[in-house]
């Protein structure tokens, strides 16, 4: 039977935050670091977001359908597209209408209120669902959490929501001796199919690829079909960020020719099929139930929560602000709503993370902050002002 | 009379509260009629020199005026800092190293003789080199204005051995002046045994010990063993003059309650966050701020953190400038909740903004603050009452406000030298 391979890009921006002093609350309600902002968005259309498109595109057209992908695209990123760069959406149309891209459906603002407040989780994910649907024509029927995130609570939750596929991590300490490269389904929902990204794989194009001292090194289409073949199950899932294509790893080591070469590689071998995850969910028989009572992620070597909610800074931080929904859903007030979703976005709380030395590298290159200190307290500053602005709000309507 | 001074900064560059004493001293000085020769190891030319004549160590070469090399090593009596460590020596191998040492400085020495060397003037990696350089330079200012002055006095442990040099090389009595000591620095059992040793030796050495405070002087007679009839305190006092409290728009309309200093273990920033965790549980309205950075920054952030109150307590980083003046002129009580501070200007700055201030008794401050509410810094209940007290009751904030405003602006320098003539004098007529 041939191999099936799964492709999914995460695309995401967030809404970085400016030096906001503690000499500004209540006088400045504007947060975010707008130059900043636009600076790094347009840098990577350029290197990643246009290029790959093009790229992709001309591939699903070269392989005459056989080459697929599908990508989930964050509310923010959405966003700051059509505020700083539309011709990144046009790209993402292009795609969308050759039928061969699916679009994942996520929350909104790419946060961690599926871990908080069941409510807003299912209001931030219709959220999501709806802009899709008008930017791209399509309802998403797949769903990836922010970062992975699963639990079989979680799962059971966006079962309800009407998705019948679900994206996660192959985490080892979940499957033990069994394989990610199986289709399995949720514990307590078994409508619900669960795809698992194969880490191992997955990494070899999103942080080896560009490593000379990797032993894989150096990494073609063909060795890695070759890998690919190997693997045990039906199917091998690459999940990966986006921005892995011209930005984390750079253009000159090669890793468009890569993708350029892959589904080229994978026609004129043959026993390889390229399937989105709605298609992977119905065509292939699930194996097992998973059993995931704790959350996993796709993070760090511990694939758990810890990078986002691991200390005090963090679950402070995130419960002061979750403490605010009540006063909100009273209030509906489109201004204060559009800020606490910025807000909510996981990236704030990994700028917070303290677990330097195991994955510090990766935290460094994705952290505007110099220490994890530091971006507490410019958020909390931020918060405290929006916290004001909630209590104001809400005692003049009161 | 006239001084001869040794600081190691003096304004506008500046990096502690040192060199802002020193102007104090110098123009208190000048109005009682004393003259001052200023020396630093780094001046930059825009000092005011109203009231001093500034000497610049970095633009003096040294030499012996007088004599040969080895008679001003001989006097000057130079302990190679850093390297004045030998344990386990019997008496005749002490000896030989004694000996091998002198050898070995008079040849160091001997280099840099006749030569001027570019002190940093900062507290830099090499500290203890500088120290030792700037004595050198002290000896040989001490001789070359020998007919300027009549008394000698050295600012903190980093003059001290410029001030013995000067001493020795021109007889004059040398009286040093405690502004901290090792033990506001480190813990008891974490004091730098080479800085300590200079202290001591400088304070020995001196004719008199000028303290800022009876706290201080106690450390001095108790932790230096230094006579209690030549130790003296004399406090320190603040000038205002030509400030003009900033007017600034408040943005929360909640009461603020200000700690403003190094975030360090000296300075109690635990103890602010315990009675802030305890006013917050009862009151609402207020928020704490906590101004500065150092050490113990991050471990009051998770502190702040883990108490669950990140939402009302924030943290500004490093303040420059008038930011100092726009935080005081936000707070509605300022708190110095001190573990160790020989003085402690902070309060007075904040009492001359018309903010009623809470120290605690193991600060100099607290002698001579009558309208200052006062704890010990571990009573973290009391702290929280008198924090709850100050923004509850109007009438207890008026009070302080004013009383403390007016108290502040009668510290004068011009009162605290005079003080410091009297010891002058007391060692010249001898």
């Amino acid at each position: 039977m041939a191999k099936n391979i799964c492709f999914y890009f995460q695309v995401h921006q967030p809404d970085r935050l400016r030096l906001y002093r503690f000499f500004d609350i209540a006088k400045d309600s504007h947060y975010y670091d707008d130059y900043m902002n636009r600076a790094i968005l347009k840098r990577i259309a350029e290197k990643c977001y246009l290029p790959m498109n093009a790229l992709l595109l001309k591939a699903i057209k070269a392989s005459k359908g056989s080459f697929k992908v599908a990508f989930s695209i964050t509310g923010c990123a959405l966003d700051q597209f059509s505020r700083y760069a539309p011709e990144i959406i046009d790209s993402f149309k292009k795609l969308a209408a050759t039928g061969k891209v699916e679009f994942l459906c996520e929350t909104y603002n790419h946060s961690l209120v599926s871990l908080q407040s069941q409510n807003e989780f299912r209001h931030q994910v219709m959220r999501h669902k709806a802009a899709i649907k008008e930017y791209f024509g399509v309802e998403p029927t797949a769903f990836r959490n922010t970062e992975l995130i699963y639990s079989d609570a979680i799962g059971a939750q966006v079962y309800d929501m009407g998705f019948k596929t679900m994206l996660t991590e192959g985490a080892r300490h979940i499957l033990g001796w069994r394989s990610p490269d199986y289709l399995y389904w949720n514990d307590r929902q078994p409508g619900l199919k669960l795809l698992l990204r194969n880490y191992g794989l997955s990494d070899d194009i999103a942080f080896r690829f560009s490593n000379q001292s990797w032993e894989g090194w150096p990494l073609t289409a063909d060795k890695f079909l070759d890998k690919v073949a190997e693997a045990d199950g039906d199917i091998v899932n690459l999940f990966m960020d986006y921005e892995t294509f011209g930005e984390h790893q750079s253009a000159d080591c090669g890793i468009f020719e890569f993708m350029e070469a892959l589904p080229a590689r994978a026609k004129a071998r043959g026993g390889f099929t390229f399937v989105t995850p709605s298609e992977a969910a119905a065509k292939l028989k699930p194996v097992s139930e998973l059993e995931v009572p704790e959350p996993i992620s796709w993070a760090d070597e511990e694939r758990d929560i810890t990078a986002w909610l691991g200390n005090e800074l963090q679950q402070d931080s995130f419960n002061k602000l979750y403490g605010l929904v009540e006063k909100l859903s009273i209030l509906d007030d489109p201004q204060l709503w559009g800020d606490f979703g910025k807000l909510q976005e996981s990236d704030h709380f990994y700028y917070m993370c303290t677990k330097f030395f195991s994955d510090g590298d990766v935290h460094k290159y994705f952290n505007p902050y110099n220490t994890p200190y530091e971006a507490f307290i410019n958020y909390m500053n931020v918060l405290s002002d929006f916290i004001i602005r909630v209590n104001d709000e809400y005692a003049t309507r009161n | 009379m006239r001084v001869l001074m040794f600081g190691w900064e003096f304004p506008p560059h500046i990096a502690g509260g040192l060199g802002t004493a020193c102007e104090g001293i110098v123009k208190g000085l000048a109005y009682n009629g004393v003259e001052s020769i200023f020396v630093m190891p780094s001046a930059s030319g825009d000092e005011d020199q109203s009231a001093t004549r500034i000497i610049n160590a970095s633009d003096v070469a040294v030499e012996n005026v007088a004599g040969t090399l080895d008679e001003f090593l001989d006097k000057v009596k130079f302990v190679h800092i850093g390297t004045n460590m030998i344990p386990y020596a019997d008496p005749e191998e002490f000896t030989n190293i004694v000996e091998d040492e002198r050898k070995r400085q008079l040849k160091d020495f001997g280099v840099s003789y006749g030569q001027k060397y570019k002190f940093s003037g900062k507290y830099g990696a090499n500290l203890l080199e500088e120290v030792a350089r700037y004595a050198m330079v002290g000896g040989t200012i001490a001789q070359q204005h020998k007919d300027e002055f009549d008394i000698i006095h050295a600012h903190d442990w980093l003059t001290y051995l410029a001030g013995i040099a000067a001493k020795e090389m021109s007889g004059k009595p040398l009286v040093v002046h405690v502004h901290a000591t090792s033990f506001d620095r480190g813990t008891d059992d974490m004091v730098d045994s080479r800085v300590y040793a200079i202290e001591k030796r400088g304070m020995e050495y001196a004719d008199r010990v000028v303290t800022v405070s009876d706290l201080t002087r106690g450390i001095v007679i108790n932790k230096y063993g230094i006579d209690p009839a030549k130790v003296v305190t004399v406090h320190n006092a603040v000038d205002f003059s030509g400030r003009d409290n900033l007017s600034v728009e408040r943005g929360v309309r909640d009461k603020v309650v200000t700690f403003l200093g190094r975030i360090t273990f000296q300075k109690g920033p635990e103890y602010f966050i315990e009675a802030a965790a305890k006013v917050l549980k009862r009151t609402k309205g207020v928020r704490f701020v906590m101004a500065g950075s150092g050490d113990m920054m991050n471990r009051a952030i998770r502190m702040v953190a883990r108490r669950g109150i990140s939402d009302r307590f924030h943290f500004t980083g490093f303040l420059r400038g008038q930011e100092v003046q726009k935080m005081f002129a936000l707070s509605d009580v300022y708190i110095m909740p001190s573990v160790s501070e020989p003085f402690g200007i902070s309060p007075l700055e904040a009492m001359r903004t018309g903010v009623p201030s809470i120290i605690s008794h193991q600060s100099g401050a607290a002698e001579v603050l009558k309208y200052a509410l006062k704890v010990d810094f571990w009573d973290v209940d009391a702290m929280a009452d008198d924090i709850y007290a100050l923004l509850t009751y109007p009438a207890l904030a008026h009070f302080s406000e004013t009383h403390g405003y007016r108290e502040v602006n009668e510290l004068k320098w011009n009162n605290a030298t005079a003080k410091l003539k009297k010891v002058y004098e007391s060692v010249l007529n001898r």
